[in-house]
């Protein structure tokens, strides 16, 4: 196939193959695939709006047993900088995100083993006290739970919406071949498994993002690899609300290689959006590209600025801390000619 | 004009998109007639100057640039392995936006000698230096000689390097202590070694806004005489402009059209650097600074109206590598240098590096799917070592 044909193909909002994908991944013009990309996004949300959330990300624990190599937040149980999230502090945080008009919390951790089933309910029932939504635990922790409580991953899933969860984040997918995995986070759940981790909370009528962790040893291929599984899972459950690709960021202790610039970052990110036609919402990052690029991302096919963030610990132990206030988020959304709109974790308006 | 073999060249064409391609992308439709314009090869005007600047169709305002930049320098990228120093942050003229400056007898203010910056140039000698970067502020306890010795104190020092040294306010000053007329003080510089100036000092051509922020730094006039003055002494110089502070877009504009005047006469400019104004450690620190949307818009409307100005930096110290890179598809096409330890900005704030590796360099313009090409103080590419 030709460059020309691939740009027309994505151009008239055909489905893209994978040689398409490629094609233009590899050749097309930057500017131009950003506006493939843009066209796209247009096609499928309302393209003067700009979505984000207000959110704090709470991390229960970061003992971790499963010692991912590009991961910077975790630490062995007995290390002098392990914690377990107490009740007090949880609390604390619960009500300082209330008080900034938080709607959810980002619930994620370490797989800790010492955490049993009541321990985490009694966190989601409290969380929900305070009249916050709970969009928690990426599907490796969930498979982590299956195993350690003896449950099917249905049942755990089960137990958990029962004590509150209401949605669940798109992370722990990486790369999602299992070459790649083997390589980087042996420990952690095989693509499969995230996948039908996903599939089931889908069907449980649970809405969850998905997300891209590259630019370590993958190769390009493997990248597009992954968004077609992204795409073919979409296809059967429709249960994905957004895709958030994000590049690896190297942190001093942790696996080392060159960083993804911004031009391959937005490159990625329109191909993400090109490829995922299914898929409503493309969030920028720019919790790792900054406030000026998390902006141009706007423009390659992005339609949502993620959270504000209240609290952000995992890429800010590796040494990347950008932070944005609402009103940052919202000047960066009007000076770049779009209306901004708050929403909650799986893309309804607050 | 420059942009008018562009509609017939099938190569670049193919490499930046035909123009009916790029023409049927655009979503602003006053942009489409400026794109029009662009490819018949007519001179854009100041209208068209404001559709670019307050478009919001920020990747058809980039198309163009790019189509723009490439029929000069095709998917080349520049770089220089160059060195800033400042010899001195002692300045009388007290800039508002300036962060670097100090007052005579404080506690950080210096003045470098001509030997001290000897041994630093000499220092630098063996990284393959290209280019010595010497500006300064306004010390009113130098004399006239001294800005000689620093000149040839460099070219003693290192006499392949390229001196890229005073800026057009330095050059008000020093002309007025050296008793001397413009021209006779810059054939003065060039015959101690001064072989082009930088663009620094032009900051926004507005009366109004020197008023306010710079009252005591020479007016646009006397900028523009000054490089006007160089240019026919056949000293190559570049220009700037500060933006993202007080500014109108239409005093934007209105700077972007004097110099393109000022380039039609003279001839002289090498490379237009549009620098990003940084808030921090300044006397306007409540303004905040400019998002990255309006960067880029701003990158892309220089190439376009500068059609007589051949290189449009993005200069990576105010703009971060990240954005500097994406400019490259923007209409930039210059990455400016190593610098090695760059002081005015990061006083001001800047949170970028310092400098950079040459490798660090070519490997942001490779990534950016451009081709690296190290260049001279004249902007002539080097041979390979």
């Amino acid at each position: 196939m030709k460059l020309q044909d691939a740009i027309r193909r994505a151009g008239d909002g055909q489905r893209l193959s994978v040689t398409a994908a490629q094609i233009l991944y590899r050749d097309c013009d930057l500017v131009k695939l950003g506006q493939l990309a843009d066209a796209a996004r247009s096609r499928q949300n309302n393209d003067r709006v700009v979505t984000f959330a207000v959110d704090r990300n709470i991390n229960y624990t970061n003992i971790c047993t499963s010692g991912c190599r590009f991961c910077a937040f975790w630490r062995r149980n007995g290390h002098p900088e392990a914690y377990v999230l107490d009740e007090e502090t949880l609390a604390k945080k619960l009500e300082e995100t209330k008080a900034l008009g938080g709607t959810h919390i980002l619930l994620q951790g370490g797989l800790n083993p010492d955490l049993d089933p009541a321990w985490h309910e009694r966190r989601l029932q409290l969380i929900r006290s305070y009249g916050l939504k709970v969009h928690g635990y990426s599907p490796p922790e969930i498979l982590f739970f299956s195993e350690r409580w003896g449950l099917s991953v249905v049942d755990v899933l089960k137990r958990l919406i029962a004590a509150g969860l209401t949605s669940i984040p798109g992370g722990g997918a990486e790369i999602l071949v299992d070459r790649v995995r083997r390589a980087v986070s042996p420990g952690k759940a095989s693509a499969q498994q995230w996948m039908n981790v996903m599939e089931t909370a889908h069907g449980l009528g649970l809405r969850t993002s998905a997300t891209m962790m590259f630019g370590h040893v993958e190769t390009t291929q493997e990248r597009l690899l992954h968004l077609f599984r992204i795409r073919d899972l979409q296809d059967r459950t429709g249960g994905f609300t957004a895709f958030i690709p994000w590049p690896y960021q190297p942190g001093k202790e942790t696996l080392q290689t060159t960083k993804v610039g911004a031009t391959t970052y937005l490159r990625t990110l329109a191909v993400s959006r090109l490829v995922l036609d299914n898929v409503p919402h493309v969030q920028a990052s720019w919790v790792t590209q900054g406030p000026e690029v998390g902006q141009l991302a706007l423009f390659f096919g992005a339609d949502d600025l993620g959270s504000t963030m209240i609290e952000e610990n995992v890429v800010a132990a590796a040494g990347v801390t950008n932070r944005l206030s609402p009103e940052q988020m919202v000047r960066l959304i009007e000076t770049a000619g779009f209306r901004w709109r708050q929403r909650d974790a799986v893309y309804g308006s607050v | 004009m420059p942009f008018s073999h562009l509609a017939h060249d099938a190569e670049s064409a193919q490499i930046g998109g035909a123009p009916e391609e790029v023409l049927k992308r655009i979503k602003d439709k006053a942009l489409v007639s400026v794109g029009s314009k662009l490819f018949a090869g007519e001179r854009l005007t100041a209208e068209d100057g404001r559709v670019c600047l307050e478009t919001t169709d920020l990747l058809g305002l980039g198309s163009l640039a790019l189509a723009a930049k490439r029929a000069r320098f095709r998917d080349q990228a520049f770089y220089v392995v160059n060195r800033h120093i400042n010899y001195t942050n002692i300045c009388r003229n007290g800039c508002r936006f300036c962060a670097f400056h100090r007052q005579a007898g404080a506690d950080d203010a210096y003045l470098l000698s001509p030997e001290q910056v000897a041994a630093e140039v000499a220092a630098s000698s063996s990284m393959g230096l290209r280019e010595m970067h010497l500006v300064g502020g306004i010390n009113p306890e130098v004399q006239f000689s001294y800005y000689l010795d620093l000149l040839r104190a460099i070219k003693r020092a290192c006499p392949t390097v390229g001196i890229k040294a005073y800026t057009a306010v330095e050059i008000d000053h020093i002309t007025r202590i050296s008793m001397l007329s413009w021209h006779d003080c810059l054939a003065a510089l060039k015959e101690a070694g001064l072989d082009a100036m930088p663009g620094g000092g032009a900051e926004v051509f507005s009366e109004r806004v020197r008023a306010r922020l710079f009252p005591n730094k020479i007016d646009a006039d006397t900028w523009l005489a000054v490089h006007g003055a160089a240019h026919r002494l056949g000293i190559s110089t570049n220009a700037t402009l500060l933006f993202g502070h007080i500014e109108t877009p239409a005093e934007r504009l209105d700077h972007l059209l004097r110099l393109r005047d000022q380039q039609d006469e003279t001839g002289g400019f090498k490379a237009f650097i549009p620098l990003v104004f940084h808030p921090k450690n300044t006397a306007l620190s409540d303004l905040k600074a400019p998002v990255g949307t309006e960067i880029l818009k701003t990158i892309s409307t220089a190439r376009l109206m500068l059609d007589n100005i051949p290189h449009i930096k993005a200069y990576w110290v105010m703009l971060g590598p990240k954005l500097a890179q994406t400019a490259l598809h923007f209409g930039a096409d210059d990455l400016e240098g190593t610098i090695v330890k760059e002081n005015i900005a990061h006083e001001a704030g800047a949170d970028t590096a310092r400098g950079l590796s040459r490798s660090q360099l070519e490997d942001l313009i490779l990534e950016a799917g451009c081709r690296p090409v190290e260049r001279d103080t004249f902007h002539e590419p080097v041979e390979a070592a």
